[in-house]
């Protein structure tokens, strides 16, 4: 008899469509009804670079013990696109299904006997249901989430409540999509043996949980935040970002008496032009951001030295995807940490902090702007296209409402009058960080002039050498404040007695996390640090002290969390290891394990290549 | 809140309503060369806003790099400043717009810093008709890095040290008008009869605008063969005709000079009066000023004076329908919805 995968609640399924056919809202149906029904999901969008044509997967996992991150390896795919099949039925586990449209007959050379071949006739089913050439297109996604209903035992009603709630306003649509789930169900269970090895069943995993993507995230961090002034300038994978702040913005920042605006939104003609507006708006008083990508980084680069230098609050979401240069624009990778830490010419550093979750896009995004106005630098949320564009099950949504908004050193008018002494780049008390005042604030007293050349401490220019310098050593000191307000790691140490531990920060979570729970199976046991914001402070540097080898995983070829390290630190090669993957997917759980198990072997003592890294994991 | 003015005051100075005297409207002194176009403009700059009685400190100067951007620190030292980066003025002073609309924005820029590397934002600044003056130095060459063409040097024009020009000018005025600006006036430094009241027209003006001055600089191209020297603008420049500008505080009729053609009333009641000489010319129609333009420089003269006008402009705030209040002065229980909100937000995406 065939091998068959058997699990319960423990599976990762790989959808294969076409581009602009539809697949995704149908793809999504399928993984919220998971969800709904208590089991933790990780859905991933994979597409690429083009409207409507070329391939695109939707990888949804499942994982009752709450692992979200990639797995690697597909146990089950399900194919509508002919175009991609050769490589989609390769993907599949030894022992994993292969779910496809046999309207027509599967080519006899893509057989493989070690998979469970099914075919559903969705075209054919299509073709008879409906007479409409667009209808027949977007029925066939959603009959075949009915067919996998069946095929994986989901809770049937949970999926119809789920199509009520989505269509809440349209309900025009609620019916044919419930006749198109059962059309499906219902072959399904006629034709095909119902369940197959893989199964779900109801359970209570994902407690008050929701599935949000990183970018809404951010946006409603930036409402939260008490953002007024959006500039920025279309880019994959950060326009949704904006998107949501002005979505959000029209719900609760249309004054209801004059029905006017609180807030502006500006589309520049580019990322030179909408860092600028940030850097404008925010001298002159009001909370301001941009959301970019690597490419605007680049683009942005001599204006963050201004606002570095000049001291002026700047909040920049660095949506990374895979570079260099264009790159791959739909892909994630990790790999702006070094280009944003010392963006911009000149002894420059950049204040960046690194979400891992939904959650903590939003309140990392909302306290960016704290952070901004106290410390008068430019902060750089790093996230990635995996945190930003898919839905991620995380933590609710949570908002002291006794918080207040810290807007930092500003002299009022009022102190003005009472004799305040301003003088603009002076530190009176120690921090290394300065009064400034807004534009405007009084007819005679504290008006200076802004510029990104030296000045001395009243901001009158200076050319003087001792000035310059003195003026670089206090940013250094600030640099030094700076770590004591930036969210600082968090630490899990694995419980025994361990010279080995891993970091990580961002997206590289979910997995590592895993890869170290696999490897505590086999006896390695390692402690482990999330980094959440570079400047790293001391507890950075003694987690890495106080181990022998400190495996740094990130996603990017170059290593730049751990350039960063040893630059900062200055620990030696040796201490710090790197656990890479650049192929523009995320980073995956066996990967992770993989290169880390070779690397204590000792085998790998020159850099991974990326043959080792990006199929470690037989992906 | 009242603040005290400050008390010491020349008897003799004539101060202004506010009770200033132009010295008040003063920055510190120059560092340009002696002679330079760009002290002139400035010191025109100082008298618009004086006799205009703005408070200092509600106007901020915003500039770019260059000689023309150094500008800014020597008229107006009480008021904010903001010399940027090179060409990108513009999107500062929108951010800082957007942050407070009850400001008068004031950006200064030079040729380079606006036709070549600026050329992008000037462009979509006018068109986005942001509510600002903008002045650009014109000195046909980059003065700072000693002289290079610029991409407003006439064809065939030559510097104190290069080959006359190979390529075509950019004509700033044209390209603004081309791209929406709505108050359009070119000048001359060494005329401050005819700059500063466009100056305070510009001012007045809701929206875009654009005031390009021919600037010469006397280190590195105001010699025989340059087109932007003082003696061939003298020579060529052709006003369109003169303007008047009458705030709304005085009396109008004392200060009539006859045979105006043209009364505008701005948007905060006072009036511009429009004496024409260019008969062609239809300062309200975009058309006829950019015919009138061309004319022009077919007979290669310099058109000076106000080109262009729309009275019923509309700027980005009106556009972007932003609130009255400036963004800036906005608190915290305006801005943030509370946790209320975000628990229905929780609810819906479970
Ligand atoms: C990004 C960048 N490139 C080049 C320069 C060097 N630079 C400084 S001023 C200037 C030209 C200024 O010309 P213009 O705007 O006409 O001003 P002017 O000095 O003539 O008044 C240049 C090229 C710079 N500061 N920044
Ligand atoms: S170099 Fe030219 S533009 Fe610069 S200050 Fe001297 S005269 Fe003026
Ligand atoms: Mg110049």
């Amino acid at each position: 008899m065939r091998k068959r995968i058997e699990s319960v609640n423990d599976f990762v399924i790989k959808f294969a469509n076409v581009n602009g056919t539809g697949s995704a809202s149908a793809n999504n149906l399928f993984a919220k009804a998971l969800f709904r029904m208590g089991l933790p999901v990780c859905p991933k969008n994979i597409f690429p670079s083009n409207i409507q044509g070329l391939p695109t997967w939707y990888e949804v996992r499942v994982s009752e013990k709450g692992y979200l991150g990639r797995r690697g390896g597909t146990d089950i795919v399900l194919s509508v696109n002919p175009q991609s099949m050769p490589q989609d039925i390769q993907d599949v586990e030894s022992g994993g299904y292969f779910i496809y449209d046999n309207t027509k007959p599967l080519d006899l050379r893509l057989i493989r006997n070690d998979v469970n071949i099914i075919g559903i006739p969705l075209t054919r089913i299509c073709n008879e249901q409906y007479q409409d050439h667009r209808q027949r297109q977007l029925f066939k996604n959603v009959i075949y989430v009915g067919a996998l209903a069946a095929l994986l035992n989901m809770d049937f009603k949970v999926l119809t409540n789920l199509v009520e709630d989505q269509f809440k306003g349209k309900e025009k649509l609620v019916l044919p999509n419930i006749h198109a789930l059962e059309l499906g169900h219902q072959w399904a269970r006629a034709n095909l043996e119902c369940p197959i090895g893989i199964r779900v069943q109801t359970s209570d995993q994902v407690g008050n949980k929701i599935l949000l993507d990183g970018n809404t995230a951010l946006g409603l961090g930036a409402i939260y935040g008490g953002a007024t002034v959006a500039a920025w300038y279309p880019i994959t994978p950060s326009t949704s970002v904006v998107d949501a702040f002005e979505k959000y913005a029209k719900r609760v920042r249309i004054d209801p008496g004059t029905g006017r605006s609180n807030y502006a939104i500006v589309q520049a003609e580019d990322e030179l032009s909408a860092i600028g507006m940030v850097i404008g708006a925010s001298w002159n008083g009001a909370r301001s951001f941009t959301a970019t990508s690597g490419p605007g980084v680049s683009l942005m680069s001599e204006f963050l030295g201004l606002a570095y230098f000049a001291e002026i609050p700047t909040v920049l979401f660095n949506v990374q995807r895979a570079g260099p240069s264009t790159g791959m624009p739909t892909r994630t990778q990790q790999s702006d940490v070094l280009s944003s830490a010392y963006a911009s010419h000149g002894d420059t550093k950049q204040v960046l902090l690194f979400p891992s979750t939904p959650k903590e896009c939003f309140d990392f995004a909302a306290l960016s702007f704290d952070l901004a106005e106290r410390l008068q630098t430019p902060i750089l949320v790093m996230t990635d296209l995996d945190l930003g564009m898919n839905d991620n099950m995380s933590a609710p949504l949570e908002w002291d409402d006794s918080r207040k908004y810290d807007r930092g050193k500003v002299v009022t008018a009022e102190e003005l009058e009472n004799g305040f002494d301003f003088g603009r780049y002076t530190d009176v008390d120690g921090d290394a960080i300065c009064y400034r005042t807004y534009p405007g604030t009084h007819p005679s007293k504290g008006g200076f002039f802004t510029r990104g050349t030296s000045r001395d401490e009243k901001a009158v220019y200076t050319e003087k050498g001792e000035e310059y310098e003195e003026n670089m050593l206090r940013l250094m000191r600030k640099w030094d404040t700076i770590k004591e307000y930036v969210p600082g790691p968090e630490s899990f140490p694995c419980g025994r007695e361990t010279h080995i531990g891993m970091l990580y920060y961002g997206t590289s979570e979910e997995s590592s996390r895993e890869a170290g729970d696999y490897l505590a199976m086999e006896d390695i046991h390692m402690d482990a640090m999330r980094v959440r914001s570079f400047p790293f402070n001391e507890e950075v540097r003694a987690f890495i002290e106080s181990h022998k080898q400190v495996f740094v995983i990130e996603q990017n070829r170059d290593a730049q969390l751990r350039t960063l390290l040893m630059a900062e630190f200055e620990f030696g090669p040796d201490k710090l290891k790197s656990v890479l993957c650049f192929d523009g997917t995320p980073i995956s759980a066996r990967n992770i394990s993989k290169q880390i198990k070779r690397h204590l072997k000792g085998g790998a003592v020159t850099p991974l290549h990326r043959n080792s890294v990006a199929r470690g994991a037989g992906e | 809140m009242s603040y005290q003015i400050p008390k010491f005051r020349h008897p003799e100075l004539p101060v202004n309503e506010l009770g200033y005297t132009k010295a008040d409207y003063e920055g510190s002194i120059s560092t340009l060369c002696a002679g330079c176009g760009h002290d002139s403009i400035s010191g025109a700059i100082v008298k618009a806003c004086h006799e205009l009685s703005i408070e200092p400190h509600k106007i901020a100067k915003m500039s770019g790099i260059g000689c023309s951007s150094k500008a800014p620190t020597y008229f107006l030292g009480k008021s904010h400043g903001f010399n940027s980066v090179h060409g990108r003025m513009p999107s500062v002073v929108t951010g800082a717009s957007m942050a407070n609309r009850n400001m008068l924005y004031l950006g200064v820029s030079g040729d380079g810093d606006t036709a070549s590397i600026g050329m992008g934002q000037f462009a979509h600044v006018a068109r986005r008709n942001l509510n600002m003056v903008y002045i650009v130095m014109n000195n046909g060459c980059y003065g700072l890095t000693k002289g290079q063409d610029s991409a407003t040097t006439d064809e065939g024009s030559a510097s104190k040290k290069g080959d006359p020009n190979v390529y075509s000018a950019i004509d700033l005025c044209g390209t603004a008008l081309q791209m929406g600006a709505t108050f359009v006036a070119r000048s001359f430094s060494g005329d401050k009869g005819q700059l500063v009241p466009l100056i305070k027209a510009a001012i007045t003006h809701r929206g875009f605008a654009l005031i390009d001055v021919v600037s010469p600089c006397v280190t590195f191209n105001n010699n025989p063969g340059s087109t932007k020297s003082y003696e061939f603008v003298r020579e060529h420049a052709e006003a369109t005709g003169t303007v008047d500008f009458v705030p709304m505080r005085k009396e109008i009729t004392t200060d009539y000079k006859p045979g105006y053609t043209h009364e505008v009333t701005m948007h905060d009641g006072s009036s511009l009066h429009l004496y024409k000489l260019d008969e062609n010319l239809d300062p309200f129609s975009r058309r006829s000023a950019i015919n009138t333009l061309e004319d022009h420089r077919d007979a290669r003269s310099i058109l000076t004076g106000l080109i262009y006008m729309d009275k019923d402009s509309q700027d980005l705030h009106d556009v972007l329908q932003t609130s009255q209040r400036p963004l800036n002065a906005l608190e915290e229980g305006e801005l943030c919805p509370g946790n209320n909100m975000l628990e229905n937000i929780n609810a819906s995406l479970r």
